[in-house]
Parts: C-alpha cells; structure tokens; sequence
C-alpha cells in the first residue's frame, strides 16, 4: 500500500507545509524553553549547584534534605489542605453562583460585574487587601466588635493554625467569580428542550440540575477544573503579598520554598529539587487523569 | 522556569540602557528615615566629584533586594555599584568573574593601614584581590531600652539581661510589651545570635558557628540560649508587627520595653529626636559580655565593559572611603566608621559605647562571613518556626544542631 501511493505523490510530511513551517516556531519554543528547561532542571537538581549551576552531582541528597526540611513538609500540608478545599469550594460555588444568575433573575448583569469583578484584580492586591481586612485591629474582628459582640474574634492571618484559611477567603474571593462565568456560559449551552422536557415528567429543579444538567456540563467541569488546579499549584504571589508565609513558617507553600532557596539561600540544587517534586506531583495527578480522559474507549 | 523566563527577558530588554558617563546606579536596600538619610550623604559626596549618583533603592530588607541585585548581576543587566554585606554572599559572582577588582586603587589609597579592624577588608578579599569597598561597621550586640516604658513601672533602666527578664512580668502587667520583635526570619535569627553571645559566650559561638561543631551546639552553653530565648518569646508574644523600624517604633513611644536589634536601631531614634541615656538606653552585648561583631554593609562594582562607567566606579570606590564621607553617614547612619583614623566627637553616647569597644579589641567575626547563605536561610526558618509556635528548647536546639551538623 504505502509504497505504491509513495509513487504516485509525496508523504505526509509535506503536506499543507506552510501550515507546517508556519508552526516551526512555536515547536522550537515548546522544545527548548518548556521541555529543555525542564531537563536542564531536573538534571542540575541532582547536583550541589549553589549560586551559579555547577556540575558536580550528589546523587539524591538533594531530596533526601528537602524531604526532612520541615519547612518543605508544612509546605506541603499546605498546599494540600488549600487545593482540596479551592478545589471543592471554587466549583460549589461558582456553580451554585451560575445557576442561581441562570434562573433569569432581574439585575443579571449588575451581579455578573460583581462577581467577575475580583478576578480583575491581581493575587498581590487581592493579598493586601484580605491582609486589611483580615487585620484584627483594622478589619472583620474590629467592625464586629464596634459593633457590640466584644468578644468576637476571627483573627486568622496570626493564627499558625488556621492561617492557610485565611489565605484560602482571599483565594476563593478573587477565583470563583471565573469560574462563574465558564459554568454560566456552560448552562445557557444547554438546549431550553431539556428544561421543557424535565418539567413535562415532573422532575425538580434541583434535581434536574444534579442528575441531567451537570453530567451534560462535563467539558465545562473539565475546563474549569483545569484552571482551578493549575492555579493551586502555581500559588505563590497571594502569599507573599498577604502573610509573607507567616506567622513563622505556617503558611508557607512549595512555589515560595524554590524562589527562597533558588535565590535568597543560594542553592540552586535544593530550589531545583523542590520544582523538580512540584513537575512530579503535578504529573502524579495528570497521568491518570488523561488517561481517564483520552485513553481507553473513546465516549459516544 | 518562571523566573528563568523572566530572567532573560530582563536580560534582553535591558542591556540597551547602560548608564551614561559619569552615571552610576547604585543599588541599595537603605529605606528607612534614618538609612535613607545616610545614604543621601553619599549620593552628594559622588555628586560632587562631578559624577551623577542615579538612586536604585530597593524597598524590603537585604532578604527582599539580594535577590533581586543577584538576578539583574546574572541577568546581564548589571548596576553601576551595588550594597551588599560583605561576607560570603558575592563568593561565588567573584569567582565567575562578574566583580570589578579594585585592589589597585586599594593599594594606591592604602586600604591595608586604613581600614580597622582588618577583618573587614580580609571579607573584602578574595584569592587576594579585594573587590569591595566596606563603608561601615554594624554590629547586632546591642539592646535598646525604653526609659518611658520602665518609668512607668517605677524601676530602673535594666543593665543587663537577667535584670531585664526580672522586670519583664512588671511591664506587662503595665500593658507594655516587654520586648518588640518584628515577625520576620532575620530579625528573630539575628535577636538569637545577639542572646548566643551573651550567655554562651565567644568560645561556644566559635565552635559551633566557625568550627561548625554540632556537638557544641548540643552542649549546656546552647541551651541556656535556647532557655533564654523561649524566654524572650513569652516577652515578645504581643508584639505585632513585621518590620524592624516599627518594633523601634514601639520603644520609641514608650509602648515596649526593649528590643534586641542592631546598631542600625539609632538611626531611627536619632530621627525621632531622642537622646541617648536620657531618653534610651543601649547595652552591648545585653550588658553581659560587651563583645560586637562586625558585619557591616559593603559596595560592590559589577563589570561594566565601558571606559568612563569604569572611571566613575573607581572614584565612588574612592568616595565611600574618604574620611570626610565616612564622618558625614555613619552619623546619620549610626553605625561606625571603617577606618580608625577619623574624628567622631560628634557621635552620641551609644556610638561612643561602641567606639570604645572597637578600640578595646571586643570584637568578633559576623555571622556573614562565616555561614553561607545557605544555611543561614536554614537557620532563620528554624528560628521563625521557633518565635511563632510553641517548640520546645530542646527540640529547637536539636534541630539548630543538626544545621550545623551539615553545614559546609
């Protein structure tokens, strides 16, 4: 077969080639700036590098010390306990948010604006301000006292133990307004003759909204999900600016252990062990993923 | 990959705009009322060599602007002259070449005799080349004591430490804070290395921080220290505030007692108008063992492939230590000059402290020069664990040993 077409016109390869060439670039960027830079990495991360990368490689002691560095653990935690709850509360209520703009409610468009609103600002402004309002002296605990309840207290950003909520509020507050809109662009995809049809066999709203409305959402859940994750892992810059990983140590996360210890520390070796864990974690979660997602049998 | 990414960017963008003749930029992290006023008195000195001092103050402490200056050196984009403190941080920009090295205009000016003590300059030194310029002596071994804070509760200004720690359940009970402390890594790193020398004393601090020996830093003389500063937590439980000026702030106004910060600390209440022994008091050493280190901040010339940057380089190299300049911004800055051989009559009662210590010989090695980057990043997540919780003694001194255990 292949040989007797190879006669008659050139392989694929050339066809539609100045599609081909025109996407050269990008290949090249992806090639050596994400893929080599990604090797470069995870190769220097086996070595003593300090300040500048050097070749003398140490094995796994890299890992061996982030492993026991406490502060690489809390990190850890953290981020855990910060993406399983964005994960669950960002969706929760972004979704409940869309339905609820989706029943034609009057003033759509005023309550879209201010939902979407914080999205526009960036993590660092989004940090100050939640570090204002999450200030005892100055935010939520002051106004509640003033207002009579002397006691109250909600006092997070100086609690080790609950400060990554606190980061949490300011997260959800600047993310889920997003995640609204792709769920409420979702929902005006779904056909009025499902509607219609649920009401004519008597089903519930709520119900319906469960059992027929979400599974139909499915590439709208993946979409979001995938924004939602990416911006777990890559937290950094809404720490730094609410409690600069503080108090002490307990609010720390892996992205603020590499910039440290890649600059202010000097060693390069141990902030490119801890982005070399951070690929890998990450690639824990997409492999099965994608394989859920794209392998095995294709859906109708 | 972010920052690599950004790196480069820089590089590209930036290597077009270098500076002019004559134009220096210099990088510094001097932003605070007193340290900004210090610097400008550099700024004017260069301005009148007929060169221009283009300002590249970057705002946060040496943790926030090191890395910052380090990536632009790297980066290809260097500044004319940046501040660092000298020690091991530019060891390794050194070796790569990307230092200017000055040790001919050290040997024309005479560096060698002027700078005292000489182990400013040997931090200066590198394979024998000298590549920076020290501009100032701080030590970390002083505490400040509020005269307002104690007058409240009617005792007299502490002396020493345990004095202090005596006195230190009468001020709270007062509503005062007993010791302000910023929450921030190196300050509580720093309080603990001024507390070390104080109770440990200079031979257990050689061991463990020179010889690096973790079984000193086992040992009973450590532990004191850890004791002490669990006790220094509990003084400093209500202090809220993050940077050091603020905490300076709160002895100033009389809300806390006292606060373990260095030299620096003068500066600020020298621009509230304060008066040392009438208004504040500072002890060496905590009043224990009057012994300073000395750190201290240097400027270093990054290579600029240009002629008249390179003449320009020089002669800020050159203004920086000329007595004059040295008079004029370690008085505001309230730091001590580097070279023994200028008048300080003006300096106040606390500088003179010092002065006098200096000429004593009390000196040591900073923890600088001795403990790379590194480690020191190590121990102050250590020790902002340590401020913020409530860990142990023994496990703080157990995992403080185990830092130095693998410490290079």
């Amino acid at each position: 077969m292949s040989s007797s077409s190879n006669a008659r016109k050139p392989s694929g390869l050339f066809r539609n080639l100045s599609a081909k060439i025109a996407s050269v670039p990008m290949v090249l960027t992806a090639l050596v700036v994400f893929v080599g830079g990604t090797a470069w990495t995870v190769l220097y991360s086996f070595t003593s590098s300090k300040l500048l990368p050097k070749m003398n490689f140490v094995g796994l002691d890299q890992y061996e010390r982030l492993w026991s560095t406490r502060r690489w653990l809390i990190s850890i935690e953290n981020l855990a306990v910060y993406g399983f709850f964005s994960m669950i509360f960002t969706l929760v209520i972004g979704f409940t948010l869309a339905a609820l703009l989706d029943r034609k409610i009057r003033g759509e468009n005023v309550f879209r604006t201010i939902f979407l609103y914080p999205f526009a600002l960036s993590f660092v402004v989004t940090g100050l301000a939640w570090q204002w309002i999450l200030n005892p002296d100055l935010g939520v605990q002051s106004v509640v006292r003033s207002l009579g309840w002397e006691s109250f207290t909600f006092n997070p950003l100086n609690d080790p133990d609950i400060v990554i909520y606190g980061i949490l509020i300011a997260g959800l507050w600047q993310g889920t307004g997003l995640i609204m809109v792709i769920m409420l662009a979702g929902l005006r995809g779904i056909d009025e003759d499902i509607w219609k049809a649920a009401r004519v066999d008597g089903i519930g709203t709520v119900k319906t909204y469960i059992r027929v409305i979400i599974p139909m959402m499915r590439p709208v859940f993946v979409t979001a999900l995938v924004l939602i994750a990416s911006g777990i892992i890559k937290i950094y810059d809404l720490v730094v600016a609410q409690t600069n990983g503080g108090p002490g140590i307990a609010s720390e996360v892996p992205a603020k252990y590499v910039i440290n210890y890649m600059f202010r520390a000097q060693n390069l070796g141990q902030g490119f062990a801890a982005s070399t864990m951070m690929l890998v974690s990450v690639i824990v979660i997409l492999i099965p993923w994608a394989y859920l997602e794209f392998g095995g049998k294709k859906r109708g | 990959m972010k920052i690599i990414a950004k790196l480069m960017a820089s590089a590209a963008l930036c290597t077009a705009s270098m500076a002019h003749a004559g134009e220096l930029e210099v990088t510094h992290w001097w932003t605070s009322g007193g340290e900004a006023a210090a610097v400008a008195e550099f700024a004017k000195a260069f301005d009148a060599t007929g060169n221009t001092w283009v300002d590249g103050a970057i705002a946060g402490s040496g943790g926030t602007a090191r890395p910052i200056i380090i990536s632009r050196i790297l980066g290809g984009d260097p500044m004319g002259a940046t501040q660092l403190n000298h020690g091991r941080q530019a060891e390794e920009l050194i070796e790569a070449g990307l230092m200017t090295d000055l040790t001919e205009l050290a040997e024309a000016e005479g560096w060698k005799d002027l700078v005292n003590p000489s182990s400013l300059l040997d931090a200066c030194t590198f394979e024998g080349r000298i590549y920076c310029v020290p501009v100032n002596i701080h030590s970390w071994q002083w505490i400040w004591l509020s005269h307002d804070a104690f007058a409240k509760i009617d005792t007299p200004v502490p002396s020493d430490w345990s004095e202090f720690a005596a006195a230190a359940p009468k001020l709270e009970e007062a509503g005062i804070v007993p010791l302000a402390m910023g929450q921030q890594g190196w300050q509580q790193n720093g309080a603990f290395g001024v507390m070390t020398i104080a109770i440990a004393g200079l031979d257990a601090w050689r061991k463990v921080v020179v010889d690096k020996d973790a079984d000193a830093a086992r040992g009973p003389e450590y532990a004191a220290v850890f004791e002490a500063a669990v006790d220094a937590r509990n003084f400093a439980a209500n202090s809220n505030v993050q940077d050091w000026n603020l905490a300076t702030n709160m002895v100033i106004t009389g809300k806390a007692g006292a606060q373990i910060m260095g030299d620096w600390a003068q500066g600020e209440f020298q621009m509230a108008g304060k008066v040392a022994g009438e208004d504040y008091t500072c002890l060496p050493g905590l009043g224990v063992n009057e012994i300073l280190d000395t750190g201290g901040d240097a400027f270093y010339f990054p290579v600029i492939d240009n002629e008249d940057t390179k003449a320009a380089q020089m002669a800020l190299a050159s203004t920086l230590i000329s007595p004059e300049v040295q008079v004029a911004f370690n008085l505001k800055k309230g730091s001590l000059p580097v070279r023994g051989d200028v008048d300080l009559s003006a300096a106040n009662d606390c500088m003179q402290k010092g002065l006098d210590i200096l000429k004593a010989g009390g000196i040591m090695p900073s923890g600088d020069m001795n403990l790379t980057a590194d480690t020191q990043t190590q121990i102050e997540d250590l020790m902002a664990e340590f401020w913020t919780s409530d860990m142990s003694a023994d496990d703080a001194q157990e995992r403080y040993a185990d830092i130095i255990a693998s410490a290079e």
